[in-house]
């Protein structure tokens, strides 16, 4: 989601989504019976996984948690899986495109320092506590209403941005492959209700990691070939300086992540240092990687404390190599892609893309590279991979929202003393509701698609406004339930308040982000970090007025009054300190290399 | 997670065997007809080596992961 909003907007479409989606010619691809057969066997394997799990999701830990018995592996991989999606690919790849490698900033410093701190500050005490969601660890720590709150406004947003994803596979899949709306809707969403319904979490999580390798299986070869094609990165540069000399392509910084950075005025996203680092590093996404039950539900699942630590770690490093599949092929594709004539192909904006225009927009590049080097096989595993990445993301989607249903919804409101298999039950058909609330919104947005843009602006409302006051929460034992509240709405409030501003008065944005240069990707950054600024004062503020809970009753939940369990020593190698130093070397020496 | 179960890794290890299989064999067909897709680079012969690839990763996750295999 964070992802998919944020791609939308980096592409420059004003933060319209469905502009994004209406491709210029198409379709871009066609498949042979061998890519047919590839994609098959994908829903074949997607439905036996769900056959086989159901019977290991008898019980609400199983069908809920997946049991808690994740390795780090699996839940590092199935956390950063749920946030790869399709779009989240197409969508950077077209901003690489059009922006060079400044898009790589929401995989570096817009991911891993918040995974690796979710890793090794927060988890802790997510998983001591025993909570089930985000919520729940709210009610334990600020009460029922903060719990309520978060449920309420989660679960519903959760099933809108499915139905939204949901339309856009459909879109892509129109465009790119010529396939009917309905078919897809229809196909991706029984397959999803069927596996995640039998096989609860733990099916979900399997196939976000069979997505993970089968992105990797079906979009390396890209990169791989474009790089031989322009005689490595060296080669590569060279043509492309010579294309900006020529005048063939828009002079910029294409290969840089921070030389740019200095002023809103010198780079093509008008944002500043500032922004990214204290925005969109801490603020959006810290946001997004430590309180979105989304992801967080993946870490949840690991069978011990030091897996569940270990898992935003691995993930880390996947994070760090997904811009070779994403940002590099969008930044190839700027020197490699020939009109039939042989001449170089320019991409456009979606303004100009229109139908009949021949051309074709940012957002096509990934499918465009994919068509340039990919024999049959090999295109229907890439398509393959296209198609898992939805699919899991709806899957990630319908079990986060199944949960907090279940636990934080119908347990406390409507019936808090049933039986286990009970709970399990509601948790199934929560999620075949949420899958049918999720074509309802397909529909209601493809009827109306101006709905898309409001659905996915009301959902990065309450994601930093969160991060504050599970902070302060975690970080400071004078933090009242009071506090809690108010900060949680204030700031909810902050964020929805500047949108609104800069909506009305386009304007306000030289306020919001401090610059007349800023533009729509800098309004995000800030107005997020505002949100979070005053979420955390209105609860330090209330707080000084309330009376602070007992330190009896902080145990697991607090920073200062938690006793962490003692775990075995094990071998540096197997040591999660040990791999977040290797981490944060890498994501140093990335950064320093592409200064 | 994969103790009296079947692990996820054993059913990435079937699909990629199957999926190697199958661009492996497109692959040798390219070879043995000399009839090259319509790519970019058809001449480095993808098909055949990232086929083989997926097919060596396939067999590795399929036996290392098989049911029963004790530990």
């Amino acid at each position: 989601m964070f992802g998919l909003l944020s791609a939308a907007t980096a592409a420059g479409f004003s933060g319209s989504l469905p502009a994004m989606l209406l491709f210029s010619v198409g379709p871009l691809a066609r498949l042979g019976t061998l890519d047919l057969l590839v994609i098959a066997l994908y829903f074949a394997m997607v439905l036996w996984i769900g056959f086989y799990l159901k019977g290991r999701s008898n019980t609400s830990e199983e069908f809920f948690m997946a049991g808690r018995e994740m390795t780090a592996w699996i839940a590092g991989l199935s956390f950063v899986s749920a946030n790869l999606g399709s779009l989240e690919l197409m969508g950077w790849a077209g901003s690489a495109y059009q922006y060079g490698i400044l898009a790589a900033h929401w995989y570096w410093v817009g991911a891993i320092p918040a995974m690796l701190f979710l890793g090794m500050v927060m988890m802790p005490f997510y998983y001591v506590c025993k909570t089930h969601s985000v919520p729940g660890y709210l009610k334990l720590r600020y009460g029922e209403g903060a719990r309520i709150v978060s449920a309420v406004s989660f679960a519903f947003m959760t099933v809108l941005m499915s139905g939204v994803n949901m339309f856009a596979m459909a879109e892509v899949m129109k465009v790119v492959l010529g396939w009917d709306l309905n078919f897809s809707i229809i196909v991706s969403s029984l397959a999803v209700a069927a596996y995640v319904a039998l096989g609860g979490l733990r099916s979900a999580i399997f196939n976000e990691v069979l997505q993970f390798i089968l992105i990797w299986g079906g979009a390396l070869l890209v990169p791989i070939l474009g790089l031989v094609e322009t005689h490595g990165w060296t080669g590569f540069k060279a043509r492309l300086a010579a294309n900006i000399a020529s005048g063939a392509t828009p002079a910029g910084d294409y290969t840089h992540l921070w030389r740019s950075m200095g002023h809103f005025a010198d780079n093509p996203m008008g944002i500043h240092w500032t922004g990214i680092v204290f925005g969109l590093g801490f603020a959006i996404s810290c946001g997004y990687w430590t309180t979105d039950f989304l992801v967080v539900q993946r870490v949840l699942a690991a069978n011990s404390l030091r897996s569940a630590r270990l898992a935003p770690v691995i993930g880390s490093f996947f994070k760090m190599g997904v811009p070779f599949i994403v940002i590099l092929p969008g930044l190839l594709g700027l020197v490699v892609l020939q009109n039939g004539d042989g001449s170089l192909m320019h991409l456009v904006g979606q303004n100009l893309a229109t139908p009949g225009s021949g051309l074709h927009s940012y957002n096509e590049v990934l499918p465009l590279m994919m068509v340039r080097y990919l024999a049959p096989g090999l295109l229907g595993l890439g398509i393959t991979a296209l198609i898992a990445g939805f699919m899991s993301g709806m899957a990630g989607n319908v079990s986060a929202f199944s949960a907090v249903w279940t636990y934080d919804i119908y347990q406390p409101l409507i019936n808090k003393k049933a039986k286990d298999e009970h709970y399990v039950s509601v948790g199934r058909w929560a999620t075949i509701l949420g899958v049918i609330i999720s074509i309802g919104t397909a529909y209601l947005v493809m009827n109306a698609q101006g709905i898309m843009d409001y659905v996915q602006a009301l959902f990065s409302f309450f994601i930093s406004p969160l991060l504050g006051v599970v902070l302060m929460g975690m970080f400071w034992k004078r933090a009242t339930k009071a506090g809690g509240f108010w900060g949680l709405l204030i700031g909810t409030l902050t964020s929805i308040g500047l949108w609104a501003w800069v909506y009305i008065n386009p304007a306000a944005l030289r306020y919001v982000a401090l610059s007349p240069d800023a533009k729509a990707m800098a309004e995000n950054m800030y107005r997020a970090l505002w949100s979070v600024i005053v979420s955390i004062l209105v609860t330090f503020i209330v707080s000084l007025f309330g009376k602070a809970r007992p330190l009896s009753e902080l145990n697991g939940l607090v920073y200062g009054a938690t006793v962490l369990p003692t775990e075995e020593p094990v071998p540096f190698y197997k040591n999660e300190w040990f791999w977040t130093v290797v981490a944060i070397v890498i994501f140093l020496a990335l950064n320093i290399y592409f200064w | 997670m994969h103790s009296s179960s079947i692990s996820i890794w054993f059913f990435i290890g079937v699909l990629l065997v199957v999926y190697g299989a199958l661009i492996t064999g497109y692959g040798i067909f390219e070879l043995a007809t000399g009839q090259l897709a319509h790519v970019v680079l058809a001449n480095l012969r993808a098909p055949l080596w990232w086929g083989c690839l997926l097919e060596a990763l396939g067999l590795f996750y399929t036996i290392r992961f098989r049911p029963g295999r004790s530990k």
